[in-house]
């Protein structure tokens, strides 16, 4: 697809700044309108960042305090309604409290962003990384892209409202990373000095149904059997959409500042045997591990799904399908499933009607932060290469480093 | 060339933020940095650990270091147990202590021919600029005399955007007192 616009002139700050600092300081470029939150860890130091913003003058918003996150997203969802740019960010418990309200602002079609330092779920409390909260918003037709530096996190917040507001999408978009690992991990990002080629970009669209007093309409209103089903179906058409147009957002972001990440990212997928799959912030580490055994020519690569929803099924499928043996690595539970890792049960039924697949093998991996080292992931690849001598993958999910399980 | 440094200290003494500076200097330098907590549920007084990695090219990993260049000791009643496991073979360890660098080695322990060992009085020199016993600042200053990664004029600018004002001023003194007395008081037992 050709993009043909011009290269912004563009001149960068490079600022040492965690991935929670580079929401905030997107959410000041993209100019947004309102915000409302609720502090959760490790989320919290997003919206304070924007609160600064908005203190210092370098932010024009709103900032809604709320008594919960489920009044967060729907403060939110009602600016948005009424024609404004909204934002707002949760993890974890949070994210559980809003999931009543994740529904709705899909339902509504309302462009809202929200970005999430994923957090694992309580009971017993955990405020340490893994992605049972992202995974269990799975099905509520947000658009959801997870990030793997800080640098992304910018960037994917700017690509998100690109997304959400265009005419044919109308659905909101979460950005999620590591929380910890990557919300309080200082690295260096590129921002504007100014931030005109961000809105030139990602421009505000003012012009799209809203609530208005002087032109009233009803949204959300009882809907019987009748046309619920429409409703729905046209949201399953706008996620189709969507998935091209994350493309789109995501090449014509790259042909204006040079910075692109495609919907996935592969390393050395093409002369590969056993091929790991990793999102978020583990995928620097997977590749850390292979390279000194790819430079001792042992045939390993990776893979990283950046768009969770809508999943990228074709290309998920072209970069893995030189592979004899997949290992997806998930960090959530899909409890009292076979194959319990949500991105690897995905993988597998991407392949199932095909005649020529590879075997794909589902791993569990850092739950509440359980450490995962180079190391960790290099035992991984030598199972790896155990099983596919075997010839024949796992029926379950291995439970990898949980004490008092052992897989020969 | 890539340097692991691993940060030592109670809850309260700032190592997280030591690791962050650090890397923020770096990154002002133009280098590629990446500073991070333990991440435990930092109590006043409990042992913390920070993590900062300086790179000239970008770093990738978000795995905890396990095999340091350098560890930075901001209370040396700290068990030799927590600080050094994994420490490279010709390692460096700079400590917050009264004692030079030999008596230190010998009172803990360590084997003094096998890391570099220097020691700076950073208590004494907080104490005295900051009026409160909170060494990190001190510790980054005299790390950065000891392993020049980074500039003092860097440390001084990272320091100045995460303490603005009269605060930043005093912990710049605080870091050039302490780059000072590091070459001054310490010896490398080899």
């Amino acid at each position: 697809m050709a993009v043909t616009v011009q290269e912004a002139k563009v001149t960068w700050k490079r600022l040492p700044l965690s991935s929670n600092y580079a929401v905030a300081y997107a959410v000041k470029d993209l100019d947004v309108d309102v915000i409302a939150a609720y502090p959760i860890t490790p989320q919290t130091t997003v919206v304070e960042k924007i609160a600064e913003f908005i203190a210092n003058g370098e932010l024009n918003a709103e900032m809604i305090h709320v008594e919960s996150e489920h009044s967060a997203l729907s403060a939110t969802i009602a600016a948005s309604a009424a024609g404004a740019r909204a934002f707002t960010a949760t993890a974890s418990q949070g994210l559980e409290l809003m999931h009543e309200i994740l529904h709705i602002a899909s339902g509504l079609r309302l462009p809202v962003v929200m970005s999430i330092a994923t957090r694992a779920l309580s009971a017993p409390i955990s405020i340490w990384n893994d992605y049972s909260d992202l995974m269990n918003t799975r099905d509520t037709s947000w658009i959801t892209l997870i990030a793997s530096s800080a640098q992304e996190v910018y960037d994917s917040i700017v690509q998100a409202y690109r997304i959400a507001e265009d005419p044919e999408v109308m659905l909101p978009v979460m950005v999620a990373y590591d929380g910890y690992l990557m919300s309080h991990t200082y690295e260096p990002v590129l921002v504007p000095e100014d931030n005109k080629p961000i809105l030139d970009y990602a421009p505000k669209n003012y012009n799209r149904i809203k609530l208005d007093p002087e032109r009233p309409i009803t949204m959300g209103t009882l809907t019987g059997p009748e046309w619920y089903y429409e409703f729905k179906y046209q949201q399953v058409v706008a996620m189709k959409k969507a998935l091209e147009k994350a493309r789109k957002a995501d090449e014509e972001f790259k042909a204006r500042f040079g910075r692109g990440y495609g919907l996935i990212e592969t390393f050395n997928v093409e002369d590969a045997d056993v091929v790991i799959v990793a999102y978020g912030g583990l995928y620097g580490t997977v590749i850390e591990a292979l390279e000194p055994l790819v430079e001792k020519g042992v045939k390993v690569g990776a893979m990283r799904l950046r768009l969770w929803r809508p999943f990228p099924v074709e290309d998920v499928k072209k970069a893995l399908g030189n592979a004899k043996l997949v290992t997806v690595i998930d960090k959530a539970i899909s409890y009292g499933a076979r194959i319990a890792g949500p991105v690897a049960l995905e993988i597998m039924s991407s392949f199932y009607q095909d005649e020529a697949k590879p075997m794909i093998m589902s791993i569990i991996a850092g739950i509440g932060q359980r450490r995962i080292t180079e190391d960790t992931i290099r035992e991984i690849v030598d199972y790896s290469f155990k099983v596919l001598d075997r010839g024949r993958a796992p029926e379950e999910s291995l439970y990898w480093g949980v004490r008092g399980v052992k897989y020969e | 060339m890539r340097f692991e440094i691993r940060w030592h200290g109670r809850g309260g003494q700032g190592a997280v933020t030591a690791a962050m500076i650090l890397a923020e200097a770096a990154i002002f330098e133009g280098k590629y940095a990446q500073a991070f907590p333990e991440f435990g549920a930092e109590r006043r007084g409990a042992p913390v650990r920070a993590y900062t990695r300086v790179s000239d090219k970008p770093i990738l990993t978000r795995a905890p270091i396990t095999r340091p260049d350098v560890v930075v000791i901001l209370d040396s009643s700290l068990p030799k147990e927590l600080y050094l496991p994994g420490l490279k073979e010709g390692g460096l360890i700079l400590v917050n202590t009264k004692k030079t660098a030999s008596e230190f080695a010998e009172s803990t322990g360590i084997d003094p021919g096998k890391y570099r060992i220097y020691t700076v009085d950073a208590t004494k020199i907080a104490l005295e600029i900051l009026g409160v016993p909170i060494v990190n600042t001190a510790m980054v200053g005299a790390l950065v005399k000891v392993l020049p990664i980074v500039s003092l004029e860097n440390v001084e600018k990272a320091i100045m955007e995460t303490f603005p004002g009269r605060l930043g001023e005093k912990n710049v003194k605080a870091v050039r007192a302490a780059y000072e007395a590091v070459a001054a008081e310490s010896v490398v037992a080899r």
